[in-house]
C-alpha cells in the first residue's frame, strides 16, 4: 500500500501512468497495485504483463530453458509513464532485459522502477524508484518471495545456502 | 526445465513432456510474431544453416523467417547449382559448411535418415525438415499446436488423416506426435497407399473416407502426388477424388465443432474442394502462421548454449 501511494505522490498525472509487471509474481504485484491506486484515486490504471526470458542475456551459457509465459501488454505506450513492477530486485540483469523488451513495444514517456524487494548485488547500473523493502543478503543467498496468488500465503524470506549445496536462482 | 532431445530428427522417440514444452512455448512465440516488433533477440551470434537438397518453399521460408525472428544469421543452400551437383558427398559438404562456424542445420533430404546420419558426424543442432517419405516433424508439431490452439487440448480428439500415407513423411510424424500426447488418430486411402501394417502404429485405418470421418473432431488432407497415378498407384484423379476428395457434403459426418487441416500445397478439386478449403473450418493459413510460432520454439528450445 505504501508504495501504491508513493507513486501516486511522484506522478501527479496519474492518468498517465501504466503498470507492467514482469513474470512471474510481478505480474500478481502489478496487479495489486493497479487495485490499490484504484481503491485510492478511483482510477483503473492499464496493467500489462512481461515475460523476459527471450530478452536473458545469459542464453549462452544455459543449457536448459526456461518456461516462457505470455507477454501481454495491450495498450500503446506512447506518452505512458510505465512503472516496471517485480518481486525481487538483485543484479539488474531482468529489469535489463525488461528494458530491451519495452523498447520493443514503443517509447513511453518515462520508466520507472517497483520492487518489493531490493537484496542488493547490482551487476548493472539500475536504481528502483520504489522500494517495498531493502534486504541486505549474501551473494549466495536465495530470496523466496511468496504470495497468495499463486503460493496461498504472503512472505519473503532468506533462504541461506547449505554448506556444500548448490545455490538457487531465485531473486533474478 | 529443458529439452530432452539435442537434435529434432522426427517424433517417433520424442516425449510427451518435450512435446508440451515444444508446444508452450510456441504460445509464446505467437504472441510475439503478433507484435508490431516482431523480432526477439534470443539466438543473436547463432549461425543457422538451411540444407535443402530437395526442393521446397513452405518450409524453407518458415525456417528462414523463424530463424531471422529469432535474431539469428541464416545461410541458404540449395543442392542444385552447388557443390553437390559437382559429385561432393553429403559428408563432405556438410563437414565443409561446419568449418565455416555454424551452429545449427535445419535439413531437408529425399533419402530417409539423411539428418540421423548428419548426427554422426557433425557438432552442429540438426533439425529434420522432412527426410524422404519419413518424418516431417515441425509440419506434425504446428499440425498439433493448431489443433490444441482450437479446442484446449489433444487427448481424447478423434483426428482423421486422409490421403497417401504411404509416401507421407507429415502423416507419419502427426500419427507419433498425437498418439504420444493421448489423441486418437484414423488414417484413411486407398489401399495402394496405406503403409503395410499400419495398423501397428496404434491408428485405426479406413478405406472408406465415409466412414472414416464419422465423429471425427478433426479431419487433416494430405495432398495427392500427381505422378502415383502415372506410377500405377490410382486407377484416375477423378475415382480419386469422388472417393477420398473432402467435399462439403462429407462434412457433415463429422462430429459439430469439426476442423479441417491440409499441410500445403493444395489440388483443389482433387483431394479438397475449395469451398472447403476456404469455409469457416478451415484452419490452412493459420496452420502457415504457427509453423513459424513453432519453428522459432524448436531453435530457441534446441540451442541450449554450451553444455557448462
Amino acid at each position: 500500500m505504501r508504495i501504491a501511494h508513493e507513486i501516486l505522490e511522484r506522478q501527479p498525472d496519474i492518468s498517465r501512468v501504466a503498470l507492467i509487471g514482469i513474470r512471474t509474481r510481478g505480474d500478481d504485484l502489478a496487479d495489486r497495485l493497479a487495485g490499490m491506486i484504484k481503491q485510492i484515486e478511483d482510477i483503473d490504471l492499464p496493467v500489462g504483463y512481461m515475460d523476459i526470458n527471450f530478452y536473458r542475456d545469459d542464453i549462452h551459457i544455459k543449457l536448459e530453458r526456461p518456461e516462457v509465459k505470455r507477454t501481454e501488454i495491450l495498450f500503446d505506450l506512447e506518452d505512458k509513464i510505465v512503472i516496471l513492477v517485480d518481486d525481487v530486485l538483485f543484479t539488474g540483469r531482468t529489469i535489463r532485459a525488461a528494458l530491451n523488451q519495452l523498447s520493443d513495444f514503443g517509447r513511453p514517456r518515462a520508466i520507472r522502477l517497483a520492487v518489493l524487494v531490493d537484496r542488493g548485488h547490482r551487476e548493472l547500473p539500475i536504481k528502483p524508484d520504489f522500494v517495498g523493502k531493502n534486504l541486505p543478503t549474501s551473494k549466495d543467498d536465495d530470496v523466496l518471495v511468496k504470495l497468495k496468488e499463486i503460493d496461498g500465503e504472503d512472505s519473503v524470506s532468506i533462504i541461506s545456502k547449505p554448506q556444500g549445496g548448490q545455490p538457487g536462482k531465485k531473486g533474478e | 526445465m529443458g529439452l530432452k532431445i539435442n537434435h529434432l530428427l522426427g517424433l517417433e522417440n520424442v516425449s510427451r513432456e518435450d512435446i508440451e514444452l515444444i508446444l508452450n512455448t510456441t504460445r509464446s512465440f505467437r504472441e510475439v510474431i503478433e507484435r508490431p516488433v516482431k523480432k526477439v533477440p534470443p539466438l543473436r551470434g547463432v549461425t543457422v544453416v538451411n540444407l535443402f537438397y530437395e526442393p521446397s518453399t513452405r518450409t524453407r521460408l518458415s525456417f528462414e523467417l523463424a530463424e531471422k525472428r529469432l535474431s539469428a544469421d541464416t545461410i541458404n543452400f540449395a543442392a542444385k547449382g552447388s557443390s553437390v551437383a559437382k559429385g561432393e558427398s553429403l559428408k563432405d559438404t556438410v563437414r565443409n559448411i561446419e568449418a565455416l562456424k555454424i551452429d545449427m542445420i535445419v535439413m531437408r533430404h529425399s533419402s530417409v535418415g539423411a539428418p540421423h546420419f548428419l548426427t554422426k558426424f557433425a557438432s552442429s543442432t540438426i533439425i529434420n525438415a522432412g527426410d524422404g517419405a519419413h518424418e516431417h516433424p515441425t509440419q506434425a508439431l504446428l499440425d498439433m499446436y493448431s489443433i490444441h490452439a482450437r479446442y484446449g487440448k489433444l487427448d481424447g480428439l478423434r483426428i482423421v488423416i486422409v490421403g497417401d500415407i504411404l509416401h507421407s513423411r507429415v502423416a507419419r510424424s502427426n500419427i507419433w506426435g498425437l498418439k504420444t500426447m493421448g489423441a486418437s488418430v484414423a488414417v484413411c486411402g486407398p489401399t495402394t497407399l496405406l503403409p503395410q501394417e499400419v495398423e501397428k502404429m496404434g491408428v485405426d485405418v479406413y478405406s472408406d473416407l465415409d466412414e472414416a470421418l464419422h465423429g471425427a473432431d478433426v479431419v487433416n488432407v494430405l495432398r495427392l502426388q500427381r505422378e502415383r497415378q502415372q506410377a500405377g498407384l490410382l486407377p484416375s484423379l477423378r475415382e480419386y477424388t469422388t472417393l477420398f476428395g473432402l467435399t462439403r457434403e462429407r462434412l457433415k459426418l463429422l462430429n459439430k465443432n469439426y476442423t479441417v487441416m491440409h499441410p500445403g500445397p493444395m489440388n483443389r478439386g482433387v483431394e479438397i474442394s475449395s469451398e472447403v478449403a476456404d469455409g469457416d473450418s478451415s484452419i490452412i493459413l493459420e496452420q502457415v502462421t504457427n509453423g513459424v510460432a513453432v519453428r522459432m520454439a524448436v531453435l530457441y528450445l534446441l540451442q541450449g548454449g554450451e553444455e557448462n
